[in-house]
């Protein structure tokens, strides 16, 4: 089980404010608790300010082949918006980065985990449910699953050939995330204050 | 002493690093130490490199401190957590370790225990900033320190002939910008490529010490061609080791070869860090070739 929750609204802001969004909403698989009511009062003020372009809700986003046709459907209104905003688990927020590469892809929500049954969703994507979802910082690939040490504040010294250190069958997350970075002119964000993960989330959520 | 101090008069800063035994009769290295790198700034003891156990840095550290020379105390997130580390900070203060320099570390997968949990708790760039606070008399927890909080020369690592050296660049502003304050790099062979690389370095306004493994044999370089991240040696180079067999045996060829590579980056660094693995006897040798 996870649940995922929404970023507090500063952050959101800072994502979305003053930009043009098309917004993907993931009502997910049951493994998922979403925050159906916040998200829509999240979405009517976005767009009383005039900034949506469109949006789509539905469910499993992290199917690959489901997503492809709807993102199809929506094409127009994604290339005018400046970025997508996704409301969903950390696995949705990547495969929807990954298949729109040139776009800024941003998770609008935290990924927890919930003790109990974990979902058995096909997962090309990973989501280690870390409490502080880190994609918008790296160009919606995952740092904590895509790097064998989840290294948050950029590459170690141990990448060789664009290899990890710990399996040379592996790419280097950090080489896919500053490569994802420069595709999107977002490399400023590896500018981003010192960032200390924090493993007292999931008691933050029982509080 | 502070190696920062040392940068700051405009010395060329020269360190060589000592590896503790698996063990803890340390008698043979400290004399290797006292003989051979007295002569030096500062040197550095690894931390369980390679993610194989030995004896522990701080205490080697120690050890170095009391026979008058001036360690610098390596430390990777490998092995502990945010509250062993920040533990361990106060006792190198407590023993008048001032000089640090702070590393992600190895995978443990690398090592000879491949079993062992990486904790990773912190990097190299959230442990900078956790000294950083520590010396502002605050834990990462946010709780206050007693006393006089320590003070550090915080030192940090990085790769110049990566093949993603963009990656580490980036990584070296992160570092700069969470407080180090010097870097010692990767071992270098391919002077061309470290001086671009020191073009871009430059602008974080930080000293760099070139790092130096002497290449021992051919077989040394094969394996870290093959093998160690960020380190390649030139086809050329290792023809030259070839060549005599015998004065690569003896070590002569290797100085040679490393004495040059320090003689063309010399200009374009604040310092060199000698990686000896054994060869402590050597580096004299090498710094009068290198004309240090
Ligand atoms: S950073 Fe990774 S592990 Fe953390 S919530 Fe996002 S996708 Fe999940
Ligand atoms: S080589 Fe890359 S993926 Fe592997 S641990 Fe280092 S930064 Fe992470």
């Amino acid at each position: 089980m996870l649940i995922t929750r929404l970023k507090d609204k500063e952050t959101l802001l800072s994502l979305a404010g003053g930009k043009k969004v098309f917004i993907i909403n993931c009502h997910g698989c049951r493994e998922v608790y979403f925050p159906l009511e916040e998200a829509a009062e999240l979405q009517k003020e976005l767009e009383a300010s005039g900034s949506v372009t469109g949006s789509i809700t539905t469910d499993y986003i992290c199917n690959p082949e489901n997503m492809k046709l709807r993102l199809e459907k929506h094409k127009d209104e994604i290339g005018t918006a400046d970025a997508v905003l996704v409301l969903s688990c950390g696995v949705g927020v990547q495969t929807i980065s990954e298949y729109l590469e040139d776009k800024p892809v941003y998770a609008a929500c935290d990924t927890y985990p919930q003790p109990g049954f974990q979902g058995v969703t096909p997962l090309q994507y990973d989501c280690d449910q870390c409490g502080e979802c880190y994609l918008n910082l790296t160009g919606g690939i995952c740092p904590i699953t895509a790097c064998s040490k989840s290294l948050v504040n950029g590459q170690c010294g141990g990448s060789k050939n664009g290899k990890c250190e710990v399996d040379s069958e592996m790419e280097c997350g950090w080489e896919r995330i500053y490569r994802r970075l420069a595709q999107i002119g977002r490399l400023d964000l590896l500018k981003c204050p010192t960032q200390v993960r924090n493993f007292a989330t999931d008691k933050e959520v029982a509080e | 002493m502070k190696i920062t101090e040392a940068f700051e008069r405009g010395e060329f800063v020269v360190t060589a690093e000592v590896g503790p035994p698996k063990g803890f009769h340390i008698e043979h290295m400290l004399e290797e130490a006292k003989t051979y790198l007295s002569g030096i700034t500062a040197v550095n003891v690894t931390d369980n490199q390679s993610s194989v156990m030995r004896l522990g840095s701080l205490a080697t550290c120690k050890a170095l401190k009391d026979e008058g020379l001036t360690p610098i105390f390596q430390m990777t997130c490998r092995d502990r957590n945010r509250i062993a580390l920040e533990s361990d900070l106060l006792s190198a203060a407590l023993f008048g370790i001032e000089n640090l320099l702070l590393l992600t570390g190895d995978h443990t997968k690398l090592g000879d225990h491949p079993q062992a949990k990486p904790v990773f708790d912190l990097d190299s760039v959230s442990l900078i900033h956790a000294v950083k606070q520590l010396e502002s008399g605050v834990d990462l927890g946010g709780n206050e320190l007693v006393g006089e909080p320590p003070k550090f020369a915080k030192g940090a690592v990085v790769s110049p002939c990566s093949d993603s050296v963009d990656v580490q660049l980036a990584k070296m502003e992160r570092k700069v910008a969470a407080g180090a304050e010097y870097f010692q790099t990767q071992a270098v062979y391919e002077p061309e490529k470290f001086i671009q690389f020191m073009e871009k370095a430059k602008q974080f306004g930080k000293p760099v010490q070139l790092g130096i493994v002497i290449p021992k044999s051919v077989g040394m370089c094969r394996y870290m061609n093959e093998n160690v991240a960020g380190i390649h040696v030139p086809e050329e180079m290792i023809e030259e080791l070839k060549a005599d067999k015998e004065k690569t045996k003896a070590g002569i060829t290797g100085v040679e070869i490393a004495a040059r590579v320090i003689r063309e980056c010399k200009p374009y660094c604040q310092g060199v860090h000698i990686m000896a693995m054994g060869w402590e006897s050597k580096v004299p040798e090498l710094l009068r070739q290198a004309g240090i």
